[in-house]
Parts: structure tokens; sequence; C-alpha cells
């Protein structure tokens, strides 16, 4: 039995956890938050030189080859310091998109850019869900019109992977055609944009789009869920520290049953999820045909435990969790922003139920 | 990251796979329990042969030192060979308190003749050793006990009450935790003894669970002798002994949940017909079906992790601590969920639906307790809140005031 990290791969966790813990400051998150700039760059340049945020690209594209067990535990300290970068749109969707479906030319004309930081991917897979019932797009093989909305760092982004009919197409946003608005967003520390696309030359990647995507997803949910997770274990530290400096009625406020057991709680629902980023990781890095199963249940189990660590964290602090100047909000927007990023926890929740169903037939 | 044995655990399981196949049968079907149909004397018989067994075969105490009659094995070893065993249908538990709790307090506290007289007999399934702490006054608050221990020139008499104590009518031995200093605090004047089951003035009466199950007992002890050479530990140091006993008990990664409660709920969710189809159509059983998977898995994968820290030669950490706290209430809420699947028919007793509905409604009716023994749903709480998270105790006003005291 050996389901656990290596302890190599902790010391990588370790050290992005401090380089982190001094960038990925509130600081940093709150000045993405105003507008000043689409990510922190210094945090995604340490991600970037660290081989960090690359760990899943091979090195022949210009990543650092380590795998996706390492991006993992990148991803879990990202949600830990809420770090306001595009690690997601960029590595965890929009690159495993083309190392999965791409051409071998369409690799290596791309993913080393995308290695290097300089130019930002994302990537738009499914949509299943919605409210503004957007036409979807159109694509005739060579070129591509409509409109993506929601699309995370849609206005920083150089490069798209969208979901066109039963395609995966890659579009170049430098090219002329292609209009972006930026959106309100409950998080604006991970900003997002409107994409529109007047008849915009893009290239389809050689593969079954639907396959394609359905494993880039899944492989996503893993990754955020690590986010989540670490987000969820943070935001319960900052909450506990609080209830122990605290006092009210003559006590320390966490010395109060209510409070201790809430706490419990929310510490048992982020080990579960936490077990379940693990399987997750274990079938993602294994190629395992269980991943669909693991990643629905690592994302379930991992969106509820941030919401949840996230919404009950600023009731633990009372009344000055409510206040823009602490930081409980940032983690209840971030949870927000994961929880919605690839489809809800429901949609997921299907695909989970559905698997059950299909494994015990 | 795998799942795997290391080469050395792959060839243990092996060798002990081959000794179980040996000398007992594979279960047939995983509802099969030993036993079914034996009397509860003809079930201890069976256990104690079979505890016989694996003692001459060196699986009856396998992390215990060679000298002591065990394997010296690992806990990996140990709970790869309980894994194993659980696939053969053959007599489980009746000795887990008497190897996990009891036979380690002897071994740490009593004199080497003792220790030379009990160790041998309880290891090799002669004899049966149950835990006395609890009592009426005395559940989560263990050190509310008060049975009473009087010296009397070369001994002790023992008058009191003992509760939940698991197979008490069938054990030879016990250890008992009782107060011999009143004018003490709670904690500081309690002392622990050997006890000989069967000695006059032990009444020992079953307790009928609302399972309909007696697997607890009452224990009556009316002016019971014991010599002061078979007290554990110094007089009133009943505490620490208890402790180190707690600390004795088994590798705390296991867990009771079933592994294949979705699966049940996904067979029952086909048969049972909800708006004229099937209710597993429905999205809202469905949703309910991945909620017991992520509740019922994620247990496993905890334990796993678990086992990995064991395999790795380590402790296990801290989350181990939610096993029980999870599994016990995901017990009730899956086998509740399951019972509603039938609708008004999910009323009707196992013998009128089917006997698919057995298990589930035995587990329905004993999941209340799961969540209270052992530590009680808010106990464990407490637990994860104080040693995990760091937060501060509980209040105690009772803690310096002689316990002579608090009972007036």
């Amino acid at each position: 039995m050996n389901f656990d990290f290596s302890d190599d791969q902790r010391l990588i966790q370790k050290t992005v956890r401090e380089m982190l813990a001094a960038t990925s400051s509130s600081t940093a998150v709150r000045a993405v938050m105003a507008g000043q700039a689409p990510y922190a760059s210094t945090v995604w340049q340490n991600l970037i030189d660290m081989g960090a945020a690359t760990a899943a690209i091979p090195e022949i594209y210009g990543g650092a080859g380590l795998g996706y067990l390492e991006l993992c535990l990148v991803a879990e300290e990202a949600g830990r310091h809420l770090a306001p970068v595009p690690l997601s749109s960029s590595f965890y969707l929009a690159a495993e998109a083309l190392l999965q479906g791409g051409s071998e030319t369409q690799r290596r004309n791309w993913l080393p850019r995308i290695a290097a930081g300089d130019l930002i991917a994302t990537a738009i897979l499914q949509r299943s869900e919605s409210y503004l019932n957007i036409p979807p797009l159109s694509f005739d093989g060579g070129v591509l019109s409509g409109t993506v909305t929601a699309v995370p760092d849609g206005a920083a982004a150089g490069l798209a992977v969208l979901r066109a009919g039963a395609d995966l197409v890659l579009v170049d946003l430098s090219a002329g055609g292609v209009t972006r608005t930026p959106q309100p967003s409950l998080d604006p520390s991970r900003p997002c944009a409107e994409l529109r696309f007047s008849a915009v030359p893009a290239e389809r990647l050689p593969c079954d789009g639907a396959t394609i995507a359905a494993r880039v997803l899944n492989g996503g949910a893993v990754l955020l869920a690590f986010e989540q997770v670490g987000g969820s274990a943070r935001i319960l530290e900052i909450s506990r520290d609080y209830t122990l400096e605290r006092r009210a009625f003559g006590r320390q406020v966490g010395a109060f049953q209510a409070l201790k057991h809430k706490m419990a709680d929310l510490y048992t629902g982020n080990e579960l999820a936490r077990a379940h980023a693990y399987y997750g990781a274990w079938a993602l890095a294994a190629t395992a045909p269980e991943l669909a199963k693991a990643a629905a249940a690592a994302r379930v189990a991992a969106t509820a435990a941030f919401n949840g660590a996230a919404e009950e964290g600023i009731e633990i602090h009372g009344g000055i969790g409510f206040t823009w100047e602490m930081d409980c909000h940032l983690y209840l927007r971030r949870a927000r922003h994961l929880a919605h990023l690839i489809g809800s926890e429901h949609a997921w929740r299907v695909q989970l139920a559905n698997e059950l169903v299909r494994e015990a037939a | 990251m795998d799942f795997n044995d290391s080469p050395a655990e792959a060839a243990f399981r092996a060798e002990a796979r081959a000794w179980l196949e040996a000398n007992g049968q594979r279960r047939q079907h995983v509802d099969e329990r030993f036993g079914e149909g034996l009397s509860e004397a003809e079930r201890i018989a069976a256990a104690k042969a079979w505890q016989a067994k694996k003692a001459a075969a060196s699986y009856a105490a396998i992390t215990w030192p060679k000298s002591m009659g065990g394997r010296g094995g690992t806990p990996m070893e140990q709970v790869i060979y309980t894994q194993e065993e659980a696939k053969f249908l053959v007599p489980q538990q009746v000795f887990e308190i008497s190897l996990g709790m009891c036979l380690p307090t002897v071994a740490s506290w009593a004199a080497p003749a003792l220790q030379a007289r009990y160790l041998p007999p309880g290891i090799a399934g002669q004899e049966i050793w149950c835990q006395l702490f609890s009592e009426p006054s005395a559940g989560s608050d263990t050190g509310g006990i008060r049975t009473r221990a009087e010296k009397r020139g070369d001994g002790w008499i023992i008058n009191g009450q003992k509760v939940w104590t698991s197979g008490a009518h069938f054990c030879d031995y016990g250890i008992l935790l009782a107060r011999s200093d009143w004018d003490k605090p709670k904690q500081e004047g309690l002392t622990m003894f050997m006890i000989d089951m069967k000695a006059p003035g032990v009444e020992v009466r079953p307790i009928h669970q609302m399972s309909g199950e007696s697997e607890f007992n009452e224990v009556f002890l009316n002016d019971v002798a014991i010599p002061d050479s078979h007290r554990l530990g110094p007089e009133c140091g009943g505490w620490k002994v208890m402790l180190s006993t707690l600390m004795h008990e088994r590798l705390s990664v296991g867990g009771n949940l079933p592994t294949d409660l979705h699966h049940r709920l996904i067979a029952l969710a086909k048969s049972c017909r909800w708006d004229n189809a099937p209710a597993l159509e429905d999205t809202r059983v469905r949703a309910r079906i991945a909620e017991t998977y992520l509740q019922q898995h994620g247990v496993e994968l905890i334990i796993s992790r678990g086992l990995t820290a064991l395999s790795r030669g380590q402790t296990p950490g801290p989350e181990m601590s939610v096993i029980k706290l999870v599994a016990a209430k995901a017990m009730q809420n899956i086998t509740g969920f399951a019972l509603e699947l039938a609708g008004p028919e999910g009323i009707l007793g196992y013998q009128a639906l089917g006997d698919e509905w057995r298990y589930i409604q035995r587990l329905w009716l004993s999941a209340p307790g799961a969540r209270l023994a052992g530590g009680t749903d808010e106990i464990l709480r407490n637990v994860i809140a104080e040693r995990v998270l760091g937060l501060p105790g509980e209040v105690r006003t009772d803690r310096k005031i002689p316990f002579r005291e608090l009972t007036q």
C-alpha cells in the first residue's frame, strides 16, 4: 500500500508553498481583484521558473517533465494561497487539450510558448449548463464564428481551445476578428471575459472532440479538487487561529463546543475531499479506467468542502469576517470561482452516479 | 503512488492466504456470517479452536514479540492477515478485546509469574478476556467510576456495577477499573485489577439491545475478592494504566463500514419503482447514490492512507480520527435512504419484503449503536477539535474536587 505522495514530491510542494507564502499575499490577490493586473506576474513567473506550473508538460515541449502527481501538489498550494494566476486555464485545461488531442505540429507550435509563461492559454471544453443560452460556436473546418462567455483569463489569453460542435478547435486570439470584453465576476481575483469571433481562422485538433474534452475535464476536475482542498484547509486554519485569539463571555471562543464541533466537521469534510482528490491523482497519473469516477468524486467532495469551509469561515469569525479588509471573502469568492469553472457540482454528481451505475451493471 | 503490496507484504499475504486456504473455508457470499445456526457455546468453542490453530501457526498475535508468544511481525502484517482472514468463513472478533486490550495490559503491568500464567493460554485461545471500565455513571466520562475497591488484609473486596461489557458471559478473566480512594479527585483515586469472571460474587446479565441482539452485558460485583498480587500498576495509578490499555487498542485504521453499500443501493433502486419506473432512473436517487459512494469510499481511502503510513513504518496521522465519525453516521444515512426507496412498503420487515433487505435492516438497527460505541459522535468531534485542530478542552469543574464530594 503506497497511497500517498513521495518524499521528493512533498519537497517540491514545500518549495512551492514557501514561494507562494512569500509572494501570493493578500495584497497580491487584492491587486488583481482591483483590476490593477490581469494576474500576479511575480507569482506567475516564479511558478514558471521553478518548473511548478509546467510539471506535467514533457521536456520536449519545454515543460519540467515531472508528472501529474507533482502538478496536483502545486495545485494544492495554489489553492491554499489563492494564487491569482492563470494556472488552471493555461495548464490544467488548454495545455492538456493540446497534449491529449493536438497534432505534433500543434503541440510543437504552442506548448513551448505556454510553458514559457509568456503566452496565456485558455479553454472552454463543454457548456451543458447555461442561463444566457448563447448559440453554440460555428466552425466550418477553417473559420470560427460566434461567442463564448465566462472565459477564464479570456482578456489575457493569447490562445484558446474551444468546443465547437463535435470538434475541439484551436484559435489564435491575436487574430483579426476577435473581440474581447472583460466581464464582471464574483471572484475578480480570477478575471473572465467574453470572446466574440467574426470569421476568425482556427484549426481543428485532430481528435475525437468529445472523448478528449471528457478526458481533459476529468483531469481538470482532479487538479481543481487539489486547489479546493488547499483553499479549504487554509480557511479552516485561519478560522481556527482566530477563535484562539478572540474572547467572548470570558473565554476563547474556540473553547465553545458549537464552534469546536463545527470546525471538526469542516476538517472531516476536508479530509474526505482530500482522500478523493488523492484517488483522483492516482487515477490521472496511472491513466486508470476509474478516472471518470474518481475525478467526479474528487470534484463533488472538494467543491462541497471548500464552499462549506469558506461560508463557515465567515460565520466563525463573526462580524469582522464580513468586512472587506478581512480575507475571509477572498476564500468565499475563490471557492465560488472553482465551483463553477468546469461545470456545477450537480453536473459532476450526475457523472459520478452514472459511472457508479455503469460499474454495477 | 499505488495500491500495491510491497514485495515483502505480497510474500506475507501469499503465505497467510495459503495457510487460510489450507485451514479455512472461503466465504461464498458477502452476507455469510460464521456460526449462523450454532448455539453460542458452539460458536465460542469453535472460536477457541480456531484461535489455537492460529497460535500454532504464529498468526494469533502477529505484532507481539516472539518472546511473548507472538510472531514478531509488523502492524502491516497484522492488517494483511486480517484482510485475508475476512474472506474466510472463520470465527472473528471473539478474541479482539483479549489480544487488543487486556493481554497487552497484563504484559505491561503484571508481575512476571502472572504473565507466565496468563499470556500463553490467552494467546492460544484457551481463555478469553473482557474489559470492565464503563459504568452506569461513567460512560463518556470514564473518570466517574463508582465501583468500590476496599483493601482487606492481603487483598481487595470489590462492589459495584459495570455495563456494556462485551462478551462478559463467556469470558474467563477481565481487567477492571475501580475506585480505591474516594478522597482523591476523580481520576486520581482509581486502581486497575485483573478479575476472575468465574469468582463468587460476579453476576453477568445480558443487555437486550434495541437491535434485538445481546452482544453486551451488565456485570454486578458483590463482595468479589481479588488478591493484591492481581493489581495492575500502583494503587491509585489506574487512570494511567487505562490510558496504556487504550494505547494498545488495535490499529485504529480499521473501519466497520461495509464497502459494497452503494452496489446494494443500486440493486435495490433498480427493483423499487417510483412513478412506474425503476427508482434508479430518478435523478434524486442517483444523487443520493453518489453521496453514498463519497462517504463509503472516502472512508476506505482514508484507511488506505493510514495503511500507507503503517507500510512505511510510520504512525498513522490524526486524520484517522475521522473514520469512525464518518462511517457510523454514513451507515445510518445509507440504510435509512435504502428503506425510503421502497416507499410505504419500506416499513415492512425483511421477512415480508425479501431476503435482500435483511442485511440493510440489520445495519439500520445497529447504526445507532455504532454511533455510540468506542466514543460517541460528540466525543469524537471533541477529539478532532482538541487533538487535531488544537482547540481548547472542555471546562471541567470536577477535576480537583475529592470524588466523595461529587457524589453527595
